[in-house]
């Protein structure tokens, strides 16, 4: 997420860097970059605008030229104004009521739909219930969408066939949700072009009939300049509780998230990072403007931590390794959950300078390979999977065999996963420190390998180079270097 | 700077309904595929020249810096881009400076530029010469690609086509029922698979229906996607194999979806999914809002990837063939309000 917009501000901050002193000349040069790559970036011109203006005021202030290091003073006020633009945290859905109402609203496409199941995940996840409306008749099918997730996730789901009338559906099922004692009611609305002055009228009308106590906006995240305008028009028409912006995990730079925040002036509440049902994070300034600037996001990395592995879990884990009962089915079950989907890049996007591991794991082929190594554990017997040690010649080509795979997979497998054990039971009731001194074994180790990437032994030809030749390679080197940031600098 | 002073001093004259750029373009909108397409980019248009018309009369006498910076803020308000943005600013400032320029004057060199940039060999589609023809439509999650669908039959149908419909998002909940509904209302079969289901077979089984039934045209729906999702995108290669299989020749067409208000991402999105589904035209979906699809530009500039549809409007009979030169007439100079 956000990968363009952060490397246009890399580069722009390349050029300050390196310069012991700067001066007013080139200090305008590096916030001209850092414009145009946020309006490569679809944030709103107006927005930009306002935003250098700020910041080139504070950056050539007296203090920042003098400074030290100036580029990181630079960074410094980038952030800082951010952090402002994208103003406070507010996830809550001040659910005050014994029944309160939920409505989402937006363009086509938008999301909407999806973005309601999400909620009401989140809102299980925390115990509380929720009932799904379907308000959306306009969209042929909407309806049935909206039940197919409701059986996803276990959530009732209210609404009527053959109904003309969103505000009576509204109504009735508001009234069905106080008699299940549904603590909070979400109305799908139907998606609509803001300009389309008749449906945004029903949608007002909704909103004076049904008195909804949220209102939130769904925006989609690839939206360009004309973010500006549909945001205005609904908030005029809704008076807006708060914004969600959806797609946020393709590589969308999420300019608008800053327009819509400046037009409407509302809380941007969640952010939704994939297409499956749990991938709704609860916006937080600090750790978006941190994305932004690659500056790395620890707190979304520890959240996300905690609702994969629960503490019963985490005990009972802490437990097998302390005393030696870790075994490969253990160490099958935590690849699984962390092998879904969309995961491993979320989370390495959580990790400050980990851009050049997402690269790597860009795609969802990390989660493939971990599928992977999980399929040859399941191709194993319960013997082999306690006391891998059994394992010879046979019983190895059997279980590559069973999973697909080469016989030579299976042996890596086992070997990481000896060198592992070793590492993460010596981890077992340590405090943080040791156990972060292990972890750096274990990655300088290489026996640690996050992409589950097969590896390649590279073997040495005992060759010696000459000077000559080592001048030669670096050269190469270099010209491949320059070449790669030439491109870099035409894209 | 005294020639600006004179220019204000006089109202501009409302350019009417575009005759002054010497199209065929009659004030009251022609019906058809034409007129709609006008229709759809009335708002757009009258957003776009009001903007410019503004400049004239708010900036009296003053730099001319200053409103190159503003054209420059109307031109990345299309959405078109900075890079683009920058090069027609570029050339307005070279072809103008220090001149007195009026108002029709500007407005004919900007939109001369678009079309230069727009300028597209064809825009109809390619019909098989035998058998069915095939068309892949693909594109990421809420484009528009199943009520493009539903538009694309109903504009075949209307050329007496008989339409086969594939079902191959299997992903998203109800859009199989979604499409369904769609091929009743236009009056085209459809082929559909279980949920969940390999989109590949739904297409193979579409593509033999299409060809067993001897219909003219075969549109194949895939699930939504984004770009960066490579597994998916391996799966839309493979969409792509099993339909050239089957006919040596098809898909004969591959739609992207795009969505109006899409910014600098549609490129990235031009780009992804040319690699996988080798695409070979865009449909510029949702063109009937305020947003103004300026990020065509750059995408044809990079990928020489033609327009060739518009989605105009909700019913399944607002959809137009893309027209670069009622576009840009559109943007600039559209029948006003």
């Amino acid at each position: 997420m956000f990968e363009s917009l952060r490397e246009g501000l890399t580069t722009a901050f390349k050029t300050l860097r390196g310069k012991a002193r700067l001066s007013e000349s080139n200090m305008r040069d590096g916030l001209k970059l850092v414009e145009d790559s946020l309006l490569e970036a679809d944030v709103s011109y107006d927005v930009v605008r306002d935003f250098m203006e700020r910041v080139t005021a504070k950056a050539l202030g007296e203090r920042v030229l003098n400074a030290l290091d100036p580029s990181q003073q630079v960074v410094a006020i980038v952030h800082e104004e951010l952090i402002g633009l994208l103003g406070e945290a507010d996830p809550s859905l001040h659910l005050n009521k014994d029944v309160n109402i939920v409505m989402m609203c937006g363009l086509q496409g938008s999301g909407k739909t999806t973005t309601c199941g999400k909620l009401a995940r989140l809102l299980l996840e925390n115990d509380v219930r929720p009932m799904l409306v379907a308000a959306d008749l306009q969209r042929p099918a909407a309806i049935e969408q909206l039940h197919v997730i409701g059986r996803q996730l276990g959530v009732s789901v209210y609404s009527e066939s053959g109904a003309t009338d969103p505000v009576a559906v509204c109504r009735n099922a508001v009234a069905k949700a106080r008699a299940e004692s549904c603590r909070v009611v979400v109305l799908d609305t139907a998606g609509r072009l803001a300009i389309d002055r008749e449906l945004m009228d029903q949608l007002a009308h909704i909103d004076r009939q049904v008195e909804p106590d949220q209102c939130y906006l769904v925006v989609d995240g690839m939206t360009g300049q004309d973010a500006v305008n549909s945001a205005k028009a609904f908030n005029e028409a809704l008076e807006l509780n708060g914004v969600i912006m959806t797609k946020l995990d393709g590589d969308a730079r999420g300019g608008a998230l800053l327009s819509v925040r400046h037009v409407t002036g509302v809380p941007i509440k969640f952010i939704g990072t994939g297409e499956h049902l749990d991938a709704l994070e609860p916006f937080r300034p600090e750790g978006m403007a941190g994305r932004i600037l690659g500056l790395g996001d620890i707190v979304a990395l520890a959240n996300e931590a905690q609702r994969l592995v629960d503490e019963k879990e985490r005990i009972e884990y802490e437990r097998k390794l302390q005393e030696g009962d870790f075994t490969l089915e253990d160490f099958r079950d935590q690849l699984e959950k962390i092998a879904r989907p969309g995961l491993i890049q979320r989370i390495v996007g959580f990790l400050p300078g980990m851009d050049a591991m997402r690269g790597m794991l860009d795609s969802e082929d990390a989660a493939g390979g971990m599928r992977r190594l999980a399929g040859i554990v399941n191709a194993m017997t319960r013997a082999e999977r306690t006391r891998p040690r059994i394992i010879d010649a046979g019983r190895r080509n059997r279980i590559a065999r069973g999973a697909g795979v080469e016989p030579r997979e299976v042996s890596e497998l086992i070997q990481q996963f000896e060198g592992m054990k070793t590492v993460v039971e010596g981890m077992a009731g340590k405090d943080m420190r040791s156990r972060m001194q292990a972890f750096k074994e274990l990655q300088e180790s290489g026996l640690m390998n996050p992409g589950a990437v097969i590896q390649k032994v590279k073997k040495g030809t005992g060759k010696r180079l000459t000077s000559h030749e080592k001048a030669k390679l670096r050269q190469q080197r270099e010209k491949e270097l320059r070449r790669r940031r030439r491109e870099e600098r035409r894209r | 700077m005294s020639w600006f002073r004179k220019k204000a001093s006089e109202p501009p004259d409302p350019p009417s309904g575009g005759s002054a750029e010497g199209e065929p373009a009659e004030s009251p909108p022609k019906r058809g595929f034409f007129g709609l397409f006008r229709q759809g980019l009335k708002r757009t248009s009258d957003l776009l020249r009001t903007d410019i018309r503004d400049l004239f009369t708010r900036r009296q006498g003053q730099l001319v810096d200053e409103w190159l910076d503003d054209l420059y803020a109307i031109l990345i308000k299309t959405d078109m881009g900075a890079g683009p943005a920058k090069e027609i600013r570029e050339h307005v400032r070279t072809e103008f400076r220090g001149r007195v320029v009026e108002l029709e004057q500007l407005i004919d060199e900007v939109k001369a530029k678009f079309r230069s940039l727009l300028d597209q060999e064809s825009t109809s589609i390619r019909l098989a010469e035998t058998g069915p023809t095939v068309i892949l439509v693909v594109g990421v999650n809420g484009s528009g690609k199943t009520t493009s669908i539903a538009k694309l039959a109903q504009y075949f149908r209307r050329q007496g086509k008989k339409v086969v419909l594939g079902a191959g998002d299997t992903f998203r909940a109800a859009a199989v029922e979604q499409l369904t509904i769609w091929a009743e209302r236009e009056g085209a079969e459809i082929v559909t698979g279980p949920p969940q289901g390999d989109p590949a077979s739904v297409a193979h089984r579409a593509v033999a229906a299409a060809v067993e039934r001897g219909a003219d045209i075969c549109v194949i729906d895939t699930a939504g996607r984004l770009q960066t999702q490579a597994n998916l995108m391996d799966q839309l290669r493979k969409i792509h194999r099993v339909i050239a299989k089957q006919i040596a020749d098809a898909p004969h067409e591959t739609l992207l979806v795009l969505d109006a208000t899409a910014g600098q991402n549609g490129i990235s999105q031009a780009a992804g999914f040319s690699d996988a589904a080798n695409c070979t035209g865009i449909v510029l979906a949702k063109l009937d809002g305020t947003a103004k699809g300026g990020v065509i530009i750059p995408i044809r500039q990079r990928f020489r990837l033609p327009v060739k549809f518009v989605g105009v409007g909700e019913k399944s009979s607002d959809l137009a063939v893309f027209d670069p030169s009622a576009f840009v007439d559109g943007l600039f100079s559209g029948p006003s309000e």
